[in-house]
């Protein structure tokens, strides 16, 4: 059984979540816990790295939809990053790339907090 | 009479979101052992999850005395899985498209659309108490 994990690493104001295992309609509370004690820091800069989730449902989708318009109302946003195609097709399926910044690694999202241009 | 090498597995599971990762399993097995692609595995896993998430949610409301029936028939052309409730059932035409879900930053509502996006074939037979009926064909 794979379970689902996330550890956080902060770097200034811009928190990165890394994401591990499955997340679905069962672990998606955790994840959403996590993302709640954010909001409660005032910490609106937020990316989730997906390097090692290796599934996701549409309960996974709905926690970034539950929590993107308070973070973007207080000037921040939730950017993905290093999503595995597999992960990233389930996104693509119902129309994410429309709404949510998806780059290529946690330095790339980094930069676009910062402002700083992209090497690629 | 010619059976076309017809295969069925079947499944009997409490309905509880902890069970979702065996019930993935037991899936991805079956379509492992039939060569699928790792894709098409993926998707079928995916179709199987939301469906069973959709039982627990809502038809049974997360009454987990309840059990979910999944039934999985495998030939040479496709793989064919029928997941059975006797909860209250849905209205599958009455939902909104995933595009208006989006754009309304609604938090539900996605999983029966990722079902038909990822299965050849999905037809619903709902009769709220009795017995509800999702079936999902993938063709290989």
């Amino acid at each position: 059984m794979n379970g689902f994990e996330v550890t956080r690493r902060d770097h200034q104001e811009i928190s990165t979540l890394f994401i591990k295992g499955h997340l679905d309609a069962h672990t998606y509370p955790r994840f959403e816990t996590e993302l709640q004690k954010l909001i409660d820091e005032k910490r609106y800069k937020i990316i989730v790295d997906f390097r090692d989730l290796s599934y996701i449902s549409s309960a996974g989708l709905g926690v970034f939809m539950g929590f993107i318009e308070t973070v973007r109302d207080h000037s921040g946003d939730i950017k993905l990053c290093t999503m595995p195609p597999k992960v990233f097709k389930v996104f693509d399926l119902v129309g994410f790339p429309s709404l949510y910044e998806i780059l290529s690694d946690d330095q790339e999202a980094l930069k676009r907090f910062e402002n700083r241009p992209s090497e690629t | 009479m010619n059976t076309d090498n017809l295969n069925t597995f079947s499944m009997q599971i409490a309905s509880r979101t902890d069970n979702l990762e065996i019930i993935r399993m037991f899936v991805a097995d079956i379509a492992k052992n039939l060569g699928m692609t790792e894709e098409a595995v993926y998707e079928i896993e995916l179709a199987v999850d939301e469906a069973c998430t959709n039982v627990i949610k809502h038809a049974y409301r997360f009454d987990s005395t309840q059990y979910i029936d999944i039934t999985v028939q495998t030939n040479s052309r496709k793989l064919t899985i029928i997941i059975s409730d006797r909860g209250v059932g849905f209205n599958p035409d009455q939902l909104e498209s995933p595009e208006l879900r989006i754009k309304k930053h609604a938090r539900g509502g996605l999983g029966i659309a990722l079902i038909r996006k990822v299965m050849d074939e999905v037809t619903f037979d709902i009769h709220p108490g009795q017995r509800n009926e999702v079936r999902m064909v993938k063709y290989f």
